[in-house]
């Protein structure tokens, strides 16, 4: 509950609507998508311009309130749970497409706007916007923002980082900061867009993004490869790559992934396997065709048991719809679902996905593993029951073990959904002891008394490595 | 966990002994826990909410309603009376358990929730009283709804309507239901077995032996539908029975949180049904279909029942379904612009979604006008545009938008209340003077029996 002074001084800017601290509206601000976090904030205020997100930030910062952006709140890394109370500030009355100008190809939006609203609106132009989290049905580009969300594309297009050129965004005092602009170009100073994409919530408010848009591919195609065996599946990655053909996506899906995607959709696909890729180009149709050609070529070389060209993109769609069905199927195998994020090289994927499957044995637990061939993103997700606590403590101890292993590979502890509370406790092994004082440093510059997110990417209890303990 | 979860209200404890607290422990013993652990919190049905669409508030969401029962199971807040609001608030739609990737069943866990709140909530007087009226002194007895239905077309008929309208008396009424007295069709003391019978005998080839459920609103408000469903199935080689002692489906029960009264209707149904020997129960209202194909889990702790609630469910379809896989019907033209409203429970529900679609296209020189969000609910559900009559509007009035974008002749629903909602919804827009909205099996029909032979149509 909110003291009752500071509740008034909210009022008075948002009006008694946007101001809630009732039971019912601080428990449904209290979790996210992230299975097992759970924290009660004091209240919830849902602001509807700059001003009143000034606002609100003054008001937080004479009291030292803590306050945590949010969008729908479908980030995987417990960044929107509240761990120290104070406010949630939820983003989506701020929903509106400012602009399209299809003369600088941008789009200038309010946080709020849902990612694939977005995708609409600029593809009626011929336009594109091509970050793609799965989630962006429900995922505002606010958040997308926040979390340098990646997607599906990620590997010839780049990630939501390669898109925002210019940013609004209110600091911890209520000063409004801009970044950028519609400038392709822009040296002047420090890149403050780049540092703000993907803080997570921790250095400002973002009210207002600029994103460079791009014209709309004229076609695009598909193909899966079957392997009976893993380390084929990773030649082909990179015998594609290597051939200097960039698929838009390059998706992969472990034996596990596949029974399970089977057995729910039953849409054929060869459960006896080791591994199958999914493939889609994009671009003028001679390219997307000879590229296909090609890929299907490079597939049969290195190893593909049985590779299907998709005859139209409708049966594309179809093919890629085994791939958008793997989280349908695993969600419904077992009540709750781990999905991580560690990354390696694309020449370590094979080398990964046996490490994963040797540290589940080890555990005696279940994982499926699928994701981003294409630029090493895996998602090695497990299948549980938060309700048993003794299996939730092997499957912490196996991720700390898959985290190690990544980064021995020279990967990271997270491609695309952040750190936010879950992966805290493992930034150092990726960023350095030099990397946190760095980053707690531009935190302070920012938001010096730390109430922006407080408790979000760096921990008290940071973990030791295997090696060291 | 980040923060520890408080302990459970002690059931002892008797100075915490309030209805509410008791609503509390009634959740934490009734819902399905596993279901509510189903529940990822990936918000993928947030998008699909009307009440979230309409309000941004995840309270009002799917995701969010969830997190409240939870809450409550798990001790982290005493249901009040914004828990109670918000369960109210919800349609019913189910549009939430269609968008999920985690299959998780919303439906099941609002009426185990409403169960609840029915038997420990505090009630006003007024309210039980009403409660008691309809859900068990008048829906499940055919007789008297039909008394009702009576008295209603005597209204109707008699000249009372035109003075309740002249009079001003109608001014009283708030301004929707004055509208919904305008579009109520005429109600009528005939249902379908007054009218043809129990039995009608298949044409061409037999397809097998349907039990037709005939509905208690549908048999007094829509007895004709009723009457070209049996037609229509017939036609589509099924022989048609309609036994006398079937009952409500419960449907309503269910959803208000009246679960003993919705248990004892599907055993009655269930009992009458398997005594037809009948291949198939056939719904033609999506609402009751989809409460049809929940009797086994409803009874599923009834071993008794068990075999026959699964069978039933089992073989539970809709109109639609038989249609589509029985002889194909002699349908003639009727060069009309047609659209279609899905029926939430029939979508959601039954999962029914292609096959009205196609029936429709498969009449001669009939344009198909697709209906954008043609999916997202109308507001309807079930008594909901009484007890919520602003959001139901509302969510009507946006509907109406994208149903006067089709520009159709003719708008199809597969449900009664949907379909009323439809002609309430005609009538606000003042689209009444060239568009009608018909049940799919009253359009089937005309065209079966009035359409325009498609081989003169064409010479001409
Ligand atoms: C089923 C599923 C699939 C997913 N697939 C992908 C995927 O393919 N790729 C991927 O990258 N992610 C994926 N995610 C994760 C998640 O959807 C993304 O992280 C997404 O960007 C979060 O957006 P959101 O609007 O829900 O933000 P939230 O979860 O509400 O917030 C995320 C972070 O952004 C901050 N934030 C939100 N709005 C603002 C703002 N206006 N200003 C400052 N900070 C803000 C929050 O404080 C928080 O730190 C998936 C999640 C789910 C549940
Ligand atoms: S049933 Fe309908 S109104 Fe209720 S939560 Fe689900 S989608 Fe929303
Ligand atoms: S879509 Fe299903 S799993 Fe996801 S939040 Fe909604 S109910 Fe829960």
């Amino acid at each position: 509950m909110l003291n009752s002074e500071i509740k008034a001084q909210l009022v008075s800017v948002l009006g008694d609507a946007h101001v809630r601290d009732d039971v019912e509206s601080r428990i449904t601000h209290s979790y996210d998508a992230t299975p097992l976090y759970q924290s009660m904030p004091d209240g919830v205020v849902f602001p509807s311009t700059t001003q009143e997100v000034q606002d609100v930030l003054r008001i937080a910062s004479k009291h030292h309130i803590p306050i945590v952006g949010r969008g729908s709140g479908s980030n995987l890394s417990a960044d929107t749970v509240p761990v120290a109370g104070g406010l949630v500030m939820v983003m989506t009355r701020m929903n509106q497409i400012l602009e399209i100008d299809k003369e600088n190809l941008t789009a200038t939006v309010q946080p709020g706007v849902y990612t694939q609203t977005l995708h609409e609106a600029v593809e009626k132009e011929g336009l594109f916007y091509p970050p793609d989290p799965s989630s962006m049905k429900i995922s505002t580009l606010g958040g997308n923002i926040a979390e340098c969300s990646g997607g599906l594309r990620g590997l010839k297009y780049g990630t939501t980082k390669d898109y925002v050129l210019g940013l609004e965004a209110v600091l911890a005092n209520g000063q409004v900061l801009r970044t950028g602009g519609k400038l392709y170009k822009d040296v002047a100073g420090y890149d403050l867009t780049k540092l703000l994409i993907g803080s997570e919530g921790t250095l400002a408010i973002i009210t207002e993004a600029t994103l460079k848009l791009i014209p709309l591919p004229e076609s695009r195609r598909a193909l899966v490869a079957h392997y009976h065996d893993l380390d084929a599946a990773a030649r082909t990655v990179s015998a594609i790559i290597s051939d200097r053909i960039l698929p838009c996506t390059l998706e992969f899906m472990d034996r596990k992934t596949i029974q399970v995607v089977e057995d729910y959709a039953r849409i054929g696909l060869p459960k006896e396997m080791e591994a199958i890729l999914l493939v889609e180009q994009d671009g003028p149709l001679e390219v997307v065709e000879r590229d296909m050609e090609r890929i299907r070529h490079i597939a049969e070389t290195t190893g593909a048991t049985h590779v299907e060209v998709a005859r139209t993109e409708a049966d594309g769609a179809q093919v890629m719809a085994a791939r958008r069905n793997a989280l349908s199927a695993l969600a419904r195998l077992r009540p709750t679902l781990i999905l991580e994020d560690a990354t390696v090289p694309r020449s370590r994927i094979a080398d990964m996905v046996r490490e994963i499957n040797r540290i589940a044995d080890e555990y005696n637990l279940q994982i499926c593993t699928f994701g981003h061939a294409g630029d090493g993103n895996l998602h090695p997700t497990f299948l549980t029951d938060a309700r048993d606590t003794e299996e939730i403590e092997r499957v912490e101890k196996a991720f700390a073990d898959i985290f190690e292993a990544a980064i021995r590979f020279g990967g990271t502890i997270t491609g695309e959904h952040g750190v936010g509370l879950a992966k805290a406790p493992f930034l150092e092994w990726k960023v350095g002891a030099a990397g946190i004082t760095v980053m707690k440093g531009i935190k302070h510059a920012f938001d010096p008394q730390g109430i922006l997110n407080p408790g979000k990417i760096f921990t008290d209890q940071p973990r030791l490595r295997k090696e060291n303990m | 966990m980040v923060q520890p979860v408080p302990a459970k209200p002690k059931k002892t404890d008797p100075a915490v002994v309030t209805p509410w607290n008791n609503l509390g422990r009634q959740l934490a013993h009734t819902l399905d826990e596993d279901e509510l652990t189903n529940c990822m919190r990936c918000g993928f049905c947030l998008p699909a909410c009307p009440t979230y669409r309409e309000t941004g508030l995840e309270a009002a969401s799917p995701r969010g309603r969830i997190a409240l029962m939870k809450a409550a199971v798990d001790g982290w807040m005493t249901p009040d009376e914004s828990f109670r609001n918000q369960m109210n608030f919800c349609l019913g739609c189910r549009a939430c358990e269609t968008a999920c990737p985690a299959d998780v069943r919303f439906g099941r866990l609002l009426e185990q929730s409403r169960a609840a709140i029915a038997e420990h909530a505090p009630i006003t007087r007024y309210e039980k009283t009403m409660r008691h009226l309809f859900f068990q002194g008048l829906f499940p007895h055919r007789s008297r709804l039909r008394l009702v239905g009576a008295l209603l077309a005597l209204y109707q008929k008699s000249g009372l309507r035109w003075l309740v309208h002249r009079t001003g008396l109608a001014r009283l009424l708030p301004p929707h239901l004055r509208q919904m007295d305008r579009v109520l069709p005429t109600a009528s003391m005939q249902g379908v077995v007054e009218r043809i019978g129990t039995h009608v005998p298949a044409h061409g080839k037999k397809r097998g032996r349907v039990g037709l459920l005939r509905g208690c609103i549908m048999d007094v408000a829509f007895a004709d539908t009723n009457v070209n469903t049996a037609r229509l199935l017939s036609a589509a080689g099924y022989e048609v029975v309609i036994p006398r002692s079937q009952t409500c489906c419960g449907a309503l029960h269910a959803h208000s949180g009246e679960e003993r009264q919705a248990h004892r209707l599907a055993k009655e149904n269930i009992r009458t049904f398997r005594e037809a020997g009948v291949d198939w129960v056939a719904s033609n209202a999506g609402g009751c279909g989809a409460q049809l194909v929940e009797y086994s889990h409803l009874l599923q702790n009834e071993p008794k029942l068990a075999e026959d609630a699964r069978w039933f469910a089992a073989h539970t379809r809709d109109i639609s379904q038989l249609l589509a896989e029985g002889n194909p019907l002699p349908l003639r033209s009727v060069p009309k612009r047609v659209t279609y409203q899905h029926s939430c429970h029939l979508k959601n529900g039954m999962k029914v979604s292609q096959e009205p679609e196609s029936l429709i296209r498969s009449i001669p020189d009939l344009t198909y006008m697709p209906l954008n969000k043609g999916e997202h609910c109308c507001g309807s559900a079930g008594i909901y545009n009484l007890t919520h009559p602003e959001t139901s509007m509302h969510i009507l009035d946006e509907k109406m938008n994208d149903v006067k974008e089709t520009t159709a002749d003719i708008l199809v629903t597969t449900n009664p209340g949907c379909l009323l909602q439809m002609k309430l919804g005609i009538e606000r827009s003042g689209l009444a003077s060239h568009m009608q909205a018909v049940h799919l099996v009253d359009l089937l029909t005309e065209s079966m029996e009035k359409g325009d032979d498609p081989h003169n149509q064409k010479e001409k």
